[in-house]
């Protein structure tokens, strides 16, 4: 794979990886909006997704497959730049021609790894568990009381909104970064700017609503 | 006006350089900033020190070799200018100012602020060039039509002065918007379209192997650019390079 030893390529693979989970961020948001809206219709589609086939066992192991990529491939990355500069300087005012978020996307991306971690344990290692390792029967109405009930402590629903307030640094400069890596510089670059910074404040937003909604909703 | 200079001192590649003070005074806000530094070096060197060592030529924007980090900035704190070009007005009576060499791996300090840019001249002979027969049968430049807006934006990639600020910017000491500028200036144009396949396999290869960092569109460069070469530049090399790596 001589491609990916280049840095174009590593930084296109980068991109794709990157707009693969945006892709898959929308839909996860489009689900979970649904428990604020109709905890019915919450409960019918999270039953599909967890017992569908196609889902399970096609999509879900390249979903891992793509966050597992990304990440390896951006600690790659930012070992290699930290490498081409040994020697810092003693005055650095990055700050000056660049935003916060460009320059510290390792730092989010850090955050957005650990809240995987604390998220796989809510919810997907005790799924796996209820399915799998104790044949608990099909039961479709369990998912919405499960997603209230992990919301009760009001430490996991802060750091739940910290990680989306992470997620939203993160978004606001790779997703329009991945089209430039990929080549994308057009008379539309613009409008697709501005789309992508309103996805990368509407989304985590909308995610910190669902958390905030779901902690305050089952103390009233 | 009195100053403060925090200047980076360093004997040569091998030995470990530091930050030394000296005091300036009499500094007039229509000195150059090099012209700043000549008036600091005839004074140590009147007091029989070694004066400091600073790359310098043209002194008027062209050429590119007065690269300095000046206060956490390439070419200090104005916009689209050089080292040269910068004034003293942009700084106050009393300031301390902090001037380090251009630091990248790819960019090894030579002696105190002069450092070795070799690597850049190394990417453009990589295919920074076209091949034209010139042996008799030279056709005029001028008999082959160039759209107008494809022939702006090569002459303004052309504009790269290759003074290394882009990489000296960048936290990743990226080397993307000098290649990016020396591809687009020949992708662009119809006589540089024939090698353009070889060209930005051959310099993104070089660049690598220099060991400058990848680009992560922090857009640092686009801003310290004292020519102004535009990002767009980048998007251009990436979209010749995957184009150019699935032709094979």
């Amino acid at each position: 794979m001589a491609i990916l030893s280049s840095s174009i390529a590593r930084k296109v693979a980068m991109a794709l990886s990157g707009l693969f989970l945006v892709f898959f961020l929308a839909q996860h948001f489009t689900i979970n909006i649904t428990s604020v809206i109709d905890p019915d219709t919450f409960n019918s589609w999270s039953h599909f997704m967890g017992h569908n086939i196609l889902v399970q066992f096609v999509l879900q192991p390249v979903l891992i497959f793509g966050v597992v990529f990304h990440f390896i491939m951006g600690i790659i990355l930012e070992i290699r730049n930290n490498n081409a500069r040994q020697i810092s300087y003693k005055s650095f005012k990055g700050h000056k021609n660049s935003t916060w978020a460009s320059r510290n996307m390792i730092i989010s991306g850090a955050v957005i790894l650990a809240f995987l971690g604390l998220h796989f344990y809510d919810f997907w290692f005790p799924e796996i568990v209820h399915k799998y390792v104790e044949s608990n029967p099909l039961d479709a109405t369990r998912y919405y009381p499960e997603l209230v009930h992990k919301f009760e402590s009001p430490i996991r629903t802060g750091l739940y909104c910290l990680a989306f307030v992470l997620l939203a640094l993160h978004l606001w400069h790779g997703f329009s970064s991945s089209f430039q890596s990929m080549g994308w510089s057009n008379k539309y670059s613009r409008g697709l700017r501005a789309f992508t910074q309103f996805y990368a404040i509407f989304i985590p937003l909308g995610f910190i609503f669902i958390a905030l909604y779901l902690h305050f909703n089952q103390i009233h | 006006m009195k100053l403060t200079l925090k200047i980076w001192r360093q004997k040569n590649s091998q030995t470990k350089g530091e930050l030394k003070t000296y005091p300036i005074d009499g500094v007039e806000g229509d000195m150059s900033f090099l012209e700043m530094l000549d008036v600091l070096n005839e004074g140590l060197i009147n007091k029989g020190e070694e004066p400091v060592v600073f790359d310098h030529d043209c002194r008027e924007g062209i050429c590119g070799s007065c690269s300095l980090q000046i206060n956490g900035e390439p070419h200090g704190p104005d916009r689209l200018v050089t080292t040269c070009q910068l004034h003293m007005r942009m700084f106050n009576d009393g300031d301390t100012i902090v001037i380090e060499p251009f630091r990248a791996k790819a960019f090894p300090v030579i002696k105190d602020l002069v450092v070795d840019r070799s690597a850049f001249d190394r990417i453009q002979q990589a295919g920074g060039y076209i091949s034209v027969n010139t042996s008799g049968n030279t056709i005029d430049a001028n008999t082959i039509p160039v759209n107008k807006h494809d022939a702006d934006e090569s002459f303004n990639a052309a504009t790269c002065i290759g003074c290394g600020a882009c990489v000296a910017a960048c936290k990743n000491a990226s080397a993307m918007l000098f290649t990016s500028a020396k591809v687009s200036q020949f992708a662009l144009l119809p006589q540089g379209r024939i090698e353009a396949t070889e060209r930005v396999l051959n310099m993104v290869a070089q660049m690598d192997k220099e060991g400058f960092g990848n680009c992560s569109n922090t857009g640092a460069c686009e801003i310290e650019c004292p020519k102004g070469i535009s990002l767009e530049n980048i998007a251009r090399m990436n979209r010749e390079y995957l184009s150019a790596s699935l032709k094979g």
